[in-house]
């Protein structure tokens, strides 16, 4: 039996369930990526992603404390063997040192979202109670428009995105895309 | 240490530098072609000690130093300019990362301060490459050239083997540096094979009913064919291999069941399908080998091995994965049990019920016979290179390879136009063996520039062109899956053959009767210098047998069947 979930867009989506045992289950990953800071590092992670058919749900990249590392953290789903795949293939190239999927382990996941919105009369009566119950912050607020600042998991930014929305209209939305890091001792070094 | 060597630093050009690298690497030939920003690199060649072989195409040199690496196992060196003469190149690299073949390719660039710009010749061979390359390299410094270089070779020719590409910017080339002589860094140690797999392994193989090994290209490209040989004597079990596997076994083996797959042997076909515990060794699950990947070999367990972790479960999911050097885990896996022999007479059955026939009622010259006739005939030591489509199909199936190293065949990519530079890089890397590029007409004229290079070098090579005036291959499939609508696969507008090839300076015959095969193989393989036997075949003359696509590997459709019914041509 094929499973195919809503507009695949890629053949990794789309998938034979075994014979026995239970269904392949589709789950979203955040994996973490630690790799040499060298020109095209990153262009080939992303090469790798489009020329295999992997979905990039969002992604981030950045320097380490250590000035010849970055690290890359991105978001995708599939089944348990896209996923595995994926980490196979991301560690064949040259210049990716270690990978880790945060999904796996405990971890405490952020995204950072900065959202610029137009005032109306009524949405000024109302905002100031969601900014507050979501934790988030209004970074400028100039007479017609907010720029507002909140840090949580991916599914709290979409709560409020929604919430917002509703009292008034989106002008931007800006998201850093997921960053997560394991709990306890436990890091994703070079030799882990 | 001599002390003078504080006082002045030696500044030598980068291209100088490159020239020693290589040197230092071993590297004693090049496949090349000349152009704007590579010029820097052809001035230090000169009295350099390498030896450059000028192709007449930038591909028809990346498949030279594509056979040239398969052969020796070592990097072929190949180098081309920036722009077109690197572009041209890419068709090649794509070939040698299909197949893992250790490659090292120079491509100049545009001076660093024009990268960018649009600049004349100015391609972005870097990004174009990415998806077809192990690794790849910008030299920012003249200093890194040396470094740049070890890695390269060790990249390309450590763990699962691939080109690596350097891009090399004119003011690079040109430039002057000093530099501090790097040795390769230490390679890895390879990992040993995980006990506890290895303990699985053997269990599975020693309780299994109907076992069965696949022997792919892996074993090739690790030089274990030894071991792997010393296994099965061990332990009794059936072997088919794939297309890159030929000759890994001795194709008399009594437990060889010849090549799998959608042009392979019936035997072969239906003992993977029926077997139980199927142990893949050096292979990809590739779906020219597997046919329906899901109804694949539906009742076996798989014992997986291969260097590359991400083959392993990447198509077929494996039920044990020893991932790692091939040779020490054949070496260690010891089963307590023989394969039985009900299943072995089962096995045989197969094989003679399935055996090839030469009594195929074909007009004029039967190609697979004259193949069989060809191995039968042929020297010690003989190279057979490939191009791609019916005749390709046709030596796997009917000629014997003691060695795998005796067959290269564009097997990832099936690139047209891989025969002759191929053979031309397989000379140079073995010039004591006899090198035959097989090909067909439509194959041949894609790099048909390369006579001059063997021409020019005067590269002993032997040339068997198969003319059906036909793309045959894509008739074939015209003819069975598109009821018989040809399109664009007449070629009875060839050039006469014999006659270009003449014109190169090779000599050539031409036949077109049964009764002169024999005496014009004679004079193929016993002409002094290159040439040529062009053979005119039969222009509907199929490879039997065809695996359809999409169907299991036992639903194969043969000459008789196709006549019964789907879809014969009109």
């Amino acid at each position: 039996m094929i499973l195919r979930e809503h507009n695949p867009g890629s053949r990794y989506f789309i998938f034979h369930t075994p014979a026995t045992g239970p269904p392949c289950k589709i789950m979203r990953h955040i994996i973490s990526v630690l790799m040499q800071n060298e020109a095209g590092a990153l262009a080939r992670v992303v090469a790798l992603f489009s020329s295999r058919g992997y979905n990039i749900e969002s992604l981030n990249v950045a320097p380490t404390e250590d000035s010849l590392l970055s690290r890359l953290t991105l978001v995708t789903r599939g089944s348990d063997e896209v996923i595995e795949q994926i980490n196979n293939q991301l560690l064949k190239l040259v210049d990716v040192v270690n990978t880790a999927d945060m999904t796996m382990d405990d971890h405490i996941e952020r995204e950072l979202l900065l959202m610029k919105v137009a005032i109306s009369e009524e949405g000024k009566a109302v905002l100031p109670h969601i900014i507050k119950t979501a934790g988030a912050r209004i970074l400028d607020d100039s007479p017609d428009s907010f720029i507002l600042e909140l840090t949580g998991a991916n599914h709290i930014m979409d709560d409020f995105i929604w919430q917002v929305a509703e009292q008034s209209e989106i002008l931007a939305v800006v998201r850093s895309g997921a960053m997560a890091v394991s709990l306890g001792t436990k890091v994703l070094s070079a030799g882990s | 240490m001599n002390p003078s060597t504080h006082m002045v630093p030696v500044l030598r050009s980068g291209s100088q530098i490159l020239i020693e690298a290589l040197q230092n690497n071993g590297v004693k030939q090049i496949f090349g072609y000349p152009g704007g920003t590579i010029m820097p690199v052809y001035d230090a060649l000169v009295g350099s000690g390498l030896k450059h072989y000028l192709c007449r195409h930038e591909q028809g040199a990346a498949l030279a130093a594509d056979a040239y690496g398969r052969v020796t196992r070592k990097a072929g060196v190949c180098m081309a300019t920036s722009g077109p003469g690197a572009t041209n190149l890419v068709t090649g690299i794509a070939n040698a990362f299909m197949d893992s073949v250790p490659m090292v390719v120079i491509t100049g660039q545009v001076p660093t301060a024009l990268q960018g710009t649009d600049a004349f010749q100015e391609v972005d061979i870097f990004g174009i490459t990415m998806p077809v390359v192990k690794h790849s390299y910008i030299v920012r410094n003249v200093s890194d050239i040396p470094r740049i270089v070890n890695e390269a070779f060790q990249l390309a020719e450590n763990g699962r083997p691939g080109p690596v590409l350097i891009d090399l910017p004119k003011d690079i080339s040109a430039g002057m540096g000093e530099t501090i002589e790097t040795l390769p860094a230490p390679l890895p140690e390879a990992s040993k094979p995980d006990p506890v797999a290895m303990q699985q392994a053997s269990d599975m193989l020693s309780r299994a009913r109907r076992p069965l090994v696949i022997a792919g290209g892996g074993i090739a490209i690790s030089d274990s064919v030894g071991a792997f040989r010393a296994f099965i004597e061990r332990t009794g079990l059936p072997v088919t291999t794939t297309l890159k596997g030929l000759g890994i076994m001795p194709t008399d083996h009594p437990g060889y069941v010849g090549m799998l797959g959608m042009h392979g042997n019936g035997a072969a076909n239906h003992v993977v399908q029926n077997c139980d515990l199927l142990m893949v060794v050096g292979a990809r699950f590739d779906d020219r080998a597997t046919g329906h990947l899901s109804q694949f070999a539906q009742s076996a367990r798989i014992i997986h091995l291969d260097i590359d972790p991400a083959e392993i479960s990447k198509l077929r999911k494996a039920d044990v994965a020893i991932v790692g050097e091939l040779k020490p885990a054949l070496e260690g896996l010891q089963p307590e049990n023989k394969a039985n022999a009900t299943w072995l007479g089962q096995c045989a059955g197969w094989k003679k019920e399935f055996a090839w026939r030469y009594d195929a009622p074909a007009k004029g010259i039967y190609a697979p016979r004259l193949l069989r006739d060809l191995s039968r005939a042929k020297p010690e030591g003989l190279t057979i290179t490939c191009d791609v489509g019916q005749h390709q199909m046709w030596v796997a199936q009917h000629c014997s390879f003691n060695d795998p190293l005796e067959h290269l065949s564009s097997g990832g990519l099936g690139t047209m136009g891989y025969g002759l530079p191929a053979a031309i890089g397989a000379k140079i890397a073995k010039p004591e063996d006899m090198v035959i590029c097989v090909s067909g007409d439509g194959s041949f004229m894609m790099n048909v520039q390369e006579l001059a290079t063997i021409n020019r070098y005067g590269i002993d090579v032997k040339i068997l062109l198969f003319d059906n005036s036909a793309l045959g291959l894509v008739r074939q499939w015209q003819e069975i899956f598109f009821e018989g609508n040809y399109s664009e696969v007449h070629l009875d507008d060839n050039p006469d053959f014999a006659g270009v090839a003449r014109a190169f300076g090779v000599k050539a015959r031409s036949i077109s009767e049964p009764e002169e095969v024999s005496q014009a193989l004679d004079w193929l393989l016993h002409t002094e210098g290159a040439a040529m036997l062009h053979v005119a075949i039969d222009s509907m003359e199929n490879v039997w047998p065809l695996v359809p696509p999409g169907k299991p590997n036992h639903k194969m459709m043969s000459a008789k069947t196709a006549d019964q019914g789907t879809g014969n041509g009109k």
